[in-house]
């Protein structure tokens, strides 16, 4: 393997006082580590108004040219023996050499520039946000003269896919936090002696509080992200043009099916994720307080009013149409490559998680008088 | 990592060698035989075209070829190496390939595209890199400005020239190319082609080339492999394989459009 490491030659001066370019000089060779930086090193020591000769090499590709080309400073040197082919690498490498573009240097101008960039980027995404939601009412209404005409089959598959499929993870998660939630609070109740209290806490918390919001961050991470990524790459694929030009709107065939299906199924995933919730903290009280299932089940009806049941409801219903909605903002704003695909994704699972929070602030300031 | 200088043979002599190669697709209920002891040999410096009808596997052969396809059986031979020893690291300064659609990773600038091969390599220098990716970027007819658009703001022809770039950065002796010309117009697909010759001549590449194009085909091509009934049925300079007899063959170049076609072939005499 010796002979073909790239390497310089110093022929004494009997001989024409040349140096001899001698190996493969090869991007495959300069793949091997700590090479190229002897060579760089033979290179920079190398004289260069003396004569060269590449005859002896045994290959020299466009890469190894590249780099001789600038060691010689990008023109030709007085002295140099080449063979035909070596002199047509070289003459291509100098013809297309350009010097590297100045780095933009940051200015207070540029900065001052990037933040009007990103406030009007802010401003474009509420605008499009308001576009969908309002395009989302007109198709309603639209849905509503004909309802014969509306997209059942897309319905009751995102019904079946949003809804049932998320079954066993809201389960397991919500009964883990009940558990959870009534040993944290059975502890502290014990020292009052208030132990009869924890049906009011678990109560009012998971079913007014908790249940909705544990069903509607898992229900974003889950959907939120898939409804993105399938209206992304229908983006990329050029599918959602060939819709459009089929006369058929993406509000009324993609967005209305979704902000449906998330608006009957969301509050149902939060009674079932309340549900789960609720045996959980039931059987850690059993266990922890002893307070059986059956004084449980007896006391919560009177601790929890009916009115926060319909809140916690009503409350599911906006955040299962605002992440649809956020989920397709996102996914109809993907540009045609993977990188914002991905991009518009993250982008989608952390603003439909960051809105169900707000909302819900908003719900509990808001309607703090009902049902307590 | 070493990385071992790949042997090349002397200009004529075989650097891509099938023998007795088989495919079998298998489905639930069926058994395909795509290819069924197919023996096919590459000549350093040539340009070989494989033609034949859909489904006959023209471009699993090309897959296979590179690696990314295992055939159920037969050997394939790459520069006296088997294909498993070439998928290794420095794949790209063995074998450059074209893609049909190009395949440029979408979130990399044309450039960053070109780059992509040398930079892996992790030893060269930033500055170098780019200047070598700038150097073939230009050889395929891309001006400096084109250098950082992204994928999604070239046009197809563009699309295609930055591929070939980069299937070249590394100065592989052997391109392979999946349909060079479609998709685009006439205008664009000539010019592609009138690059590639000068490339070939040039780089002294060897290519294979899987094409449907029958402009292309009689422009490029020093050697024709028809596929059909699962093997090689005749392969040899565009004139002999016309003459040969074949239903596949008298529809395929001597239909109307292949009549058009043979324009061409008394035009160019068979360049390169």
């Amino acid at each position: 393997m010796q002979e073909s490491v790239p390497r310089l030659e110093q022929q004494p001066a009997a001989e024409g006082a040349q140096l001899r370019v001698l190996g493969r000089w090869t991007a495959a060779q300069f793949g091997t580590p700590r090479l190229l930086r002897k060579v760089s090193a033979e290179l920079a020591s190398a004289d260069v108004q003396q004569g060269w000769d590449l005859t002896h090499a045994e290959q020299i590709d466009h890469v190894g040219a590249q780099l001789l080309w600038d060691r010689w400073g990008g023109q030709w040197p007085q002295h140099v023996d080449l063979l035909p082919a070596q002199r047509a690498v070289l003459d291509r490498v100098a013809r297309y050499t350009v010097a590297p573009p100045r780095p933009k240097r940051t200015s207070w101008l540029r900065s001052y520039l990037a933040l009007g960039e990103a406030i009007l980027r802010a401003g474009g995404h509420i605008r499009s946000f308001v576009l969908l939601t309002g395009q989302l009412a007109l198709n309603l209404v639209r849905l509503g003269k004909a309802p014969h005409e509306g997209p059942w089959r897309d319905f009751s598959g995102h019904l079946y896919r949003i809804g049932a499929t998320a079954l066993p993870i809201t389960a397991l998660v919500g009964f883990l936090i009940g558990v959870v939630l009534a040993y944290l609070t059975a502890r502290q109740l014990r020292q009052f002696g208030a132990d009869a209290y924890i049906v009011n806490i678990l109560g009012v918390a998971l079913i007014r509080e908790l249940g909705p919001m544990l069903a509607a961050i898992l229900i974003a991470g889950r959907s939120g992200s898939s409804i993105t990524a399938q209206i992304g790459v229908m983006r990329v694929t050029d599918e959602l043009d060939a819709m459009s030009v089929m006369g058929i709107s993406h509000s009324f065939r993609l967005v209305m099916p979704r902000a449906m299906a998330l608006a009957v199924a969301m509050p149902l995933i939060s009674i079932w994720t309340t549900c789960c919730s609720l045996a959980g903290g039931m059987i850690a009280a059993d266990i922890s307080l002893g307070i059986t299932p059956r004084f449980f089940m007896h006391a919560l009806p009177e601790a929890v009013q009916v009115d926060t049941l319909v809140l916690a409801s009503s409350k599911s219903v906006v955040f299962g149409l605002l992440i649809a909605l956020v989920g397709c903002h996102f996914g109809l704003r993907v540009k045609p490559n993977t990188q914002s695909l991905g991009e518009g994704t993250t982008a989608s699972v952390v603003t439909s998680i960051t809105v169900v929070i707000l909302v819900d602030a908003l719900f509990a300031v808001l309607f703090k008088d009902v049902g307590i | 990592m070493e990385l071992e200088p790949v042997e090349l043979p002397p200009q004529g002599a075989p650097i891509v060698d099938i023998r007795k190669l088989w495919t079998v697709f298998k489905t639930e209920e069926k058994r395909f035989v795509v290819h069924q002891d197919l023996d096919l040999t590459v000549k350093r410096g040539e340009i070989l075209s494989i033609v034949g009808g859909s489904g006959t596997g023209k471009t699993v052969l090309l897959r296979q070829i590179l690696g990314l396809e295992t055939p159920t059986q037969g050997e394939i031979e790459v520069m006296g190496q088997s294909v498993a020893e070439l998928g290794r690291k420095g794949a790209a300064s063995r074998i450059g390939m074209l893609f049909q659609h190009g395949a440029l990773f979408s979130a990399f600038s044309a450039l960053e595209n070109v780059a992509f091969p040398l930079r892996e390599l992790k030893t060269l220098p930033p500055p170098l890199v780019r200047e070598a990716a700038m150097v073939k970027l230009q050889m395929v007819g891309l001006k400096p400005e084109d250098a950082d658009k992204m994928p999604a703001d070239l046009s197809g022809g563009m699309v295609k020239r930055a591929a070939l770039a980069r299937a070249l950065v590394m100065d592989p002796p052997l391109l392979l190319l999946d349909e060079p010309t479609a998709g685009l117009d006439p205008e664009a697909s000539e010019g592609f082609v009138s690059l590639l010759r000068s490339l070939h001549r040039d780089l002294e590449l060897t290519v294979i080339m899987v094409t449907h194009d029958l402009d292309t085909l009689f422009e490029l091509s020093t050697r024709i492999a028809v596929l059909a009934d699962k093997r090689v049925i005749v392969s040899g300079p565009p004139k002999d394989v016309i003459a040969f007899q074949h239903p596949f063959i008298h529809d395929f170049f001597l239909g109307e459009r292949g009549q058009r076609a043979m324009e061409l072939l008394r035009e160019y005499p068979f360049a390169v």
